[in-house]
């Protein structure tokens, strides 16, 4: 269930690009073609899925406070975290380069559709972004961080691939002409982030803050109820003072 | 400008209108966009960059000669990580709630395509002097887009400008608000950033018809 949460929570609610406009450069620049937008997010996604369990075990077991425990007790104090930045990057840039390697070796017919993209990818915000969210949130297993690194990366997949076929109709219509390419892009993008924000009651956030107006509804009622017995009461009151000053 | 030559203060007022960073080259959206709804983190960002920028493009025109092109890519990432650290560091010691609210973003100042773009496109081929004031013409750039958009988002979004109620209280009903004026609760959101970027960009290409794409 929680890994389930999170996927969908990575992909929608936390979405890379409109939630935190991650990547956006390569987001701007990639996307006038679909096919283009396709090859480059699924690099993403393969480079996010590795790298962001890869950092998740270098905070674990060298950065954080206490993490170097395991080389002895007398290096339970150390914090490295301020080394953290540096590490990730040079872990992002040596998996990009020996990822370009591995798949053009194993497998030239990806290497083709993706090989252009995977450099540009060392300094997509996106991915260092991935670890520093993942670091931040302090997600607790190597499999929640695998977790989180795919469904990001499919986020980020689904919004270029989504401005990318929007930027294919545009063409056709009648834009002002200084907002044509790149100020109608980040208008859309925009908009899309608008209907994005209406997944942010999708999960448990929204669960929870149900549960608070319900409760703030049910104290609502009660108080109103008690309102009106009281009005009942003196009105109560004054009747059968009526009533007795009839009879007197 | 007397201290500078012509061709050098072109250097810095370029980047500043009409090869604007962010609204014309299309680089370093990723960090700015999401640090702008409020003035101060806005400025905070602008002088981060603007020092990593300056630095950084001299450090790398230092090393120009030394570097193998084949991992200057790396170096250049490892140039940035430190000087991001150091920035990370002294915001953490001096601003810290500041340094809490800006939180991952500091750190993606190192993929912020600006500083790479500029370091490939112009530090790796030019002098110390005129790459530290090209680093500091494009942080400049960059900073005037994150103050006006944070100036627009905080003053209709919150009626603040650093924090200051610069249109009357919203609560007890005073200055503007007196007269029926209400906040636009959506200008703090993250999808409006790019909307009023969007309406620069706009705004600048239809005052200089020369920039418009087709």
């Amino acid at each position: 269930m929680e890994h389930i949460e999170l996927f969908f929570k990575s992909i929608f609610v936390d979405n890379m690009v409109f939630a935190y406009f991650l990547g956006m450069c390569s987001y701007l620049a990639v996307s006038k073609k679909v096919s283009t937008a396709v090859g480059l997010g699924a690099a993403v996604i393969f480079v996010l899925a590795i790298t962001v369990p890869l950092n998740w075990l270098l905070d674990q077991y060298l950065l954080q406070e206490g993490a170097l425990t395991w080389l002895g007790p007398e290096y339970a104090d150390y914090d490295l975290s301020f080394l953290s930045f540096i590490m990730f990057i040079a872990t992002i840039a040596t998996m990009v380069q020996l990822v370009e390697i591995i798949v053009e070796k194993f497998s030239p017919s990806l290497y083709n559709s993706l090989g252009i993209f995977l450099p540009l990818i060392a300094v997509n915000c996106a991915i260092l972004g991935g670890s520093l969210f993942m670091q931040s949130r302090e997600i607790e297993t190597l499999g929640l961080a695998l977790n989180y690194g795919i469904g990001s990366g499919i986020g980020w997949f689904l919004a270029i691939v989504a401005i990318a076929a929007i930027r294919e109709k545009i063409r056709y219509s009648n834009v002002p002409p200084a907002l044509r390419g790149l100020g109608i892009t980040f208008i859309i993008t925009g908009l899309m982030a608008i209907g994005f924000m209406s997944f942010g009651g999708m999960l448990t956030g929204g669960e929870e803050e149900a549960t608070e107006e319900t409760e703030e509804n049910t104290v609502g009622m009660v108080t109103t109820a008690i309102a009106d017995e009281k009005d009942e009461a003196t009105s109560l009151v004054i009747e059968t003072t009526n009533v007795t000053d009839k009879i007197n | 400008m007397g201290l500078l030559s012509k061709k050098d203060s072109k250097l810095i007022m370029d980047p500043l209108a009409d090869n604007n960073p962010i609204t014309i080259q299309v680089l370093g959206i990723c960090s700015a966009l999401a640090i702008t709804a409020q003035l101060k983190p806005s400025i905070v960002m602008a002088i981060s960059v603007m020092f990593v920028m300056g630095v950084g493009n001299v450090v790398i025109s230092l090393m120009r000669n030394i570097i193998p092109s084949k991992i200057r890519i790396i170096v250049q990432l490892v140039v940035v990580a430190t000087l991001v650290i150091i920035v990370d560091q002294v915001l953490k010691a001096y601003a810290y709630s500041l340094s809490k609210e800006l939180s991952v973003f500091i750190g993606l100042i190192i993929t912020n395509c600006i500083i790479m773009g500029r370091f490939e496109a112009f530090a790796l081929a030019n002098g110390t002097w005129r790459s530290f004031l090209d680093g500091i013409g494009n942080a400049l750039g960059y900073g005037v887009i994150l103050i006006i958009v944070g100036f627009f988002r905080e003053l209709l979004g919150s009626g603040t400008l650093f924090g200051f109620k610069v249109l009357g209280d919203s609560v007890e009903k005073t200055g503007l608000y007196a007269i029926g004026y209400e906040n636009n609760g959506f200008m703090v959101l993250p999808p409006m950033a790019l909307i009023v970027v969007g309406i620069i960009i706009w705004v600048q290409r239809s005052r200089n018809k020369e920039l418009i794409e087709d």
